[in-house]
């Protein structure tokens, strides 16, 4: 494609050099930088302060026996699953529901999108003052169903799927609209095509469609997944986490770490096995999905 | 290798203190806002406006002070410093001080004698780094005391409690009228229910035993096996809206008539003084759970982060001297619930519970060390996660929980 | 992502429905469609609803009634003690102090953060150099590191640098922290734009920042408006890097919000708190009201080209 001209010399193309050095300082000291940081300090027993008294693979041994950290893990392994089989799911069924010439297209976008442009914070309290036993559940009971129980948020087995549905609700707005973009660019052509042989609707969004859309799934997978590994806002402003420990997620283990129990160490050493898990399933993606094209 | 990086943060106290328009504003951060809280705020910040030409600018930060405490940190290693802020005294802020980050207030304190009529003498050590003053103590909060609403327990045809024992045996029929028995929140909250039981049920030995001496036997044995049962029996007298209960809401449950009880700090009391409740009629108050009448000597202190601007760091002097004084003491206290810091003053005007505390706190036999003094953050956390995900599964076994108790407290620093 | 898009549409605005194929109205297909959209339409706006409702509502009345029920005697109060009046500490003064301190931290912030992202986008989608790949996706990666790591350093960073508890350090914080997204969004967007009309610039001798001014600028208005609307609202509802970077006199009106909602004086004032959230959501829930339209064209018009 474009950028065919790769002069060999360091000084030619040097605007475009000039142009990214934003981007070069910051990949270079924040985020190289950070990640070393954040490795190096995980060898060490820091307390409030980064120190660097080192202490080899202490603070990993005491991670991987901490129950709090296996149960954020499986949290966040839930939280994600479900996050993003749901939000691709919905957002593209709504995107071709949409899709069908509807009427009050403008409405229906606008009610799928808003709340995108509410923070986790927003999000966590509302969904928090719904599903606590003064929300719907009393509402259910009032209307005559003395037993109904809806216990989402007192549950401890059940209080990361309350999270799920908030998280859901902020979220496949966002996803709706990239699908939506994305089946707006496939061309009517193909459907025309499609309607020639006699191929039924379903089948031509699956096997037609869908692969043609590939670079929509490939952003809206980046979005959901930076997402997913940043979740804590809205863990913090609807449960804090609890009841108990049970929905405590990684990034709120680090943080607490971090801050409040000032053990920095600790901390950085969680969040270097995120930053590794994350690495470990991005680099075969990119490899893949940036490695093959140098050779055109 | 330590000492090299506390020269790198020193040198950062040079860029400090350009960020205030005028000399004479004060930035004071605190996580002070419940209703009694505020009020105590409201009268620092009136006393120090009073005394003439500073200012008193308030910053507080809402929610708890794990969500205050990065700010607070950030900024001062940031080279933005408050004037002064709350934080715990204790091991919280050691490693600022040892960064100098603080500003010393030890010439101000001997000029006042503050080791004359500070007490207990703790209180002063917890301020002390390699015989330095870094920080003013502003009262002595105690955990252990249990709150009860006497009119719940009448109501329903029932003696009020005066002991947990009690307490516990009565909750059944308050069950059965539709009434909370226990009432809490989450977090730190169920932690203090555990630290209290641990003093009021095992009694000073053992509460020394398992958080100072970190004795892991102690920590497995029959004695501390009766305080997890406790620990149990309150598990199940919380209702389960527990979660993401503020601590002064359940207070609020309480007053209302909505629980029999709480356990919680005597901060509490500031809640029930605040919305005009009366001891002894409208609330008891049971110290040590009425059992063993043990009271930690924990507390606020307020520190003064260094700055390079001379009017500030004489307004964190005026400041500092004025927080010990003898009326901001008496009347900060009183909004407050919280004992204050001098023995020598008149506490004439506290009321019945707080003049328990007083009495109780003459005798140094009954006052044993926080646990905030006696383990590092890092185990308090530990504890803490422990004792929440025991309160949350009624599953979880009392040995199950012993056990990994006693795994925390042989590895605990 | 790169790879040549298999169909390149070149009508860069259109944004009509393409879909399978028109329908009659009340077919049972239609009906269906309609049924399964209004009752998504319900779950979104449920919460809202919820959050109106309560804040129209007085205390006595959230107590007794149901969360759903529409207030019985409609008060503003709620409103008014959010904005000007709900305390935290010692002021009484509501979530209106920091309202310009939001703007003036948004409007800057928006402002860098795009002009880097999409000069950067360009460089990276026409101009490629050695290494420019490795640095786009090592930016991707930074997309996946929670906030609060890099708390410290960049506390350190930007006090080295300065710009600690400024104007300044927070337009900077937030103009690293768009750019990975940002730069995506940018990078697709040029590359989906047709090659033809780099080269012919080329050819006729134009250099890197009049291309980019003169041709690809005008060009780009879709996705300037994609750009705008996500970092408007992200920075608008930004907390932890408002509290720590922009200084004291700079506080955002997420500040106050978090102080409103987190310190509780007797009983949670449920009313107060939604109003205050509603408050605080307005700007960019009236962005997206008035501008979702171009946002999804924007969108179409290349970002998530390959």
């Amino acid at each position: 494609m474009a950028g065919n001209k790769r002069p060999p010399a360091l000084f030619r193309n040097l605007n475009a050099k000039i142009a990214a050095m934003p981007m070069i300082a910051t990949v270079l000291v924040v985020f190289i930088g950070c990640t070393v940081w954040t490795v190096v300090y995980s060898f060490t027993s820091s307390r409030s302060l980064p120190m660097l008294n080192f202490v080899g693979f202490d603070q990993y041994t005491r991670l991987f026996n901490a129950s709090r950290w296996n149960v954020s893990v499986k949290n966040i392994a839930i939280y994600g699953c479900l996050s993003l089989v749901f939000s691709i799911v919905v957002g593209f069924i709504l995107a071709v529901l949409m899709d069908q010439k509807i009427r009050f297209e403008n409405t229906f976008r606008t009610i799928f999108l808003y709340p995108f442009a509410l923070s986790f914070i927003v999000t966590g309290l509302v969904w928090q003052w719904i599903l606590n036993p003064l929300g719907i559940e009393k509402v259910v009971r009032d209307m005559g169903f003395e037993s109904f129980n809806m216990s989402l948020l007192t549950d401890r087995s059940l209080v990361i799927y309350a999270i799920v549905i908030a998280g859901l609700w902020q979220g496949t707005g966002l996803v709706m609209a990239l699908m939506l973009a994305g089946l707006r660019n496939i061309d009517e052509e193909i459907w025309k095509a499609a309607r020639v042989d006699g191929i039924p609707t379903w089948k031509t969004y699956v096997f037609v469609i869908i692969p043609m859309m590939r670079p929509v799934f490939v952003t809206t997978l980046v979005l959901i997944a930076t997402g997913i590994v940043k979740l804590y806002d809205l863990v913090v402003a609807m449960t804090n986490g609890g009841p108990g420990i049970s929905s405590d997620v990684p990034a709120k283990y680090v943080y607490d770490f971090m801050f409040a129990w000032a053990n920095l160490g600790q901390g950085l050493a969680a969040s270097t096995v995120m930053l590794t898990t994350v690495l470990i399933i991005l680099i075969p993606w990119a490899m893949f999905e940036f490695g093959g094209r140098k050779a055109k | 290798m330590r000492y090299a990086l506390t020269a790198v943060l020193s040198a950062s106290v040079a860029f400090t203190g350009a960020s205030f328009a005028q000399a004479a504003d004060l930035e004071v951060t605190h996580w002070w806002t419940s209703g009694g809280e505020a009020a105590a705020v409201k009268i620092l910040a009136e006393q120090f406006d009073k005394l003439g030409g500073d200012k008193w600018v308030d910053g507080a930060i809402g929610g708890s002070g794990s969500a205050a405490r990065p700010i607070i940190v950030s900024r001062i290693l940031g080279g933005n410093p408050m004037g002064a802020t709350q934080l715990n005294h204790g091991r919280q802020a050691e490693e600022l001080v040892q960064a100098g980050l603080m500003t010393d207030l030890t010439e101000l304190a001997q000029k006042e004698g503050w080791a004359d009529f500070i007490r207990p003498k703790s209180l002063l050590d917890s301020c002390t780094f390699e015989g330095k003053i870094y920080c003013v103590p502003v009262n002595i909060h105690s955990w252990e005391w249990m709150w009860t609403n006497p009119n719940v327990y009448k109501e329903a045809g029932l003696e009020p409690p005066t002991n947990w024992n009690e307490f516990v045996a009565v909750a059944p029929k308050l069950k059965e009228k539709g009434i909370t028995p226990l009432a809490t929140g989450d977090g730190f909250q169920v932690n203090g229910i555990f630290t209290v039981l641990t003093a009021a049920i095992g009694g000073k030995e053992l509460y020394l035993k398992v958080n100072k001496d970190k004795d892991a036997e102690a920590a497995r044995g029959p004695e501390m096996k009766k305080v997890l049962q406790a620990f149990a029996d309150a598990r199940s007298l919380a209702d389960p809206g527990y979660v993401g209960r503020s601590w002064n809401e359940a207070t609020n449950m309480v007053m209302t008539g909505k629980a029999g009880g709480q356990i919680m700090g005597d901060w509490a009391q500031g809640e029930f003084s605040t919305a005009g409740k009366v001891a002894g009629k409208d609330y008891d108050c049971l110290p040590g759970l009425g059992d063993h009448a043990l009271l930690d000597t924990g507390g606020d202190a307020f520190y003064f982060p260094k700055n390079s601007n001379a009017d500030v760091t004489k307004a964190q002097m005026k400041l500092a001297s004025m927080m010990v004084s003898k009326q901001t003491q008496v009347a900060f206290n009183l909004a407050k619930g919280s004992l204050p810091v001098r023995g020598d003053i008149d506490m004439a005007t506290a009321n019945e519970c707080m003049k328990k505390g007083i009495e109780i706190l003459k005798n140094p036999d009954n006052i044993i060390p926080s646990t905030d003094q006696l383990r590092a953050p890092d185990t308090q956390g530990q504890v803490e996660a422990l004792a929440a995900e025991f309160f949350s599964n009624p599953d979880m076994s009392v040995e199950d929980m012993q056990e990994r108790y006693a795994e925390i407290v042989e590895t605990a620093q | 992502m790169a790879e040549a898009t298999a169909i390149q549409d070149r009508s860069l605005t259109h944004a009509e429905p393409w879909g399978a194929k028109p329908k009659r109205m009340f077919a049972p297909a239609t009906v269906m469609v309609y049924s399964i959209l209004i009752v998504a339409a319900l779950y979104y706006l449920l919460p809202l609803y919820v959050m109106v409702m309560t804040s129209l509502k007085g205390m006595p009345e959230i107590r007794l009634g149901n969360i759903f029920a529409p207030p019985v005697e409609v008060t503003f109060e709620p409103w008014v003690k959010a904005w000007s009046q709900a305390c935290t500490g010692l002021y009484c003064e509501g979530i209106r102090t920091g309202f310009w301190n939001s703007v003036k931290i948004t409007i800057p912030s928006v402002i860098a953060s795009i002009i880097i992202a999409s000069v950067n986008g360009y460089a990276l989608s026409n101009w490629r150099f050695r290494g420019s790949e490795v640095f786009f996706m090592i930016l991707l990666f930074g997309a996946f590191i929670p906030y609060q790591v890099m708390l410290y350093p960049l506390v350190i960073i930007t006090r080295e640098l300065g710009i600690f508890g400024t104007l300044t350090g927070i337009v900077v914080i937030h103009t690293i922290f768009g750019m990975p997204i940002l730069t995506l969004l940018f990078r697709n967007y040029f590359a989906s734009l047709p090659p033809e009309l780099f080269k012919a610039a080329r050819v006729d001798g134009a250099g890197f920042w009049r291309i980019f001014l003169q041709i690809m600028l005008p060009m780009s208005l879709p996705i300037f408006v994609v750009a705008v609307i996500l970092q408007v609202t992200g920075i608008w509802n930004d907390f932890l890097f408002g509290v720590i970077f922009a200084g004291t006199p700079n506080f955002p009106m997420t500040v106050q919000l978090n102080n409103v909602v987190n310190s509780v004086q007797g009983v949670k004032e449920y009313n107060v708190n939604m109003a205050a959230t509603i408050l605080t959501g307005a700007v960019p829930l009236l962005i997206y009201f008035f501008s979702g339209r171009y946002f999804v064209r924007g969108i179409a018009a290349g970002a998530v080209k390959g």
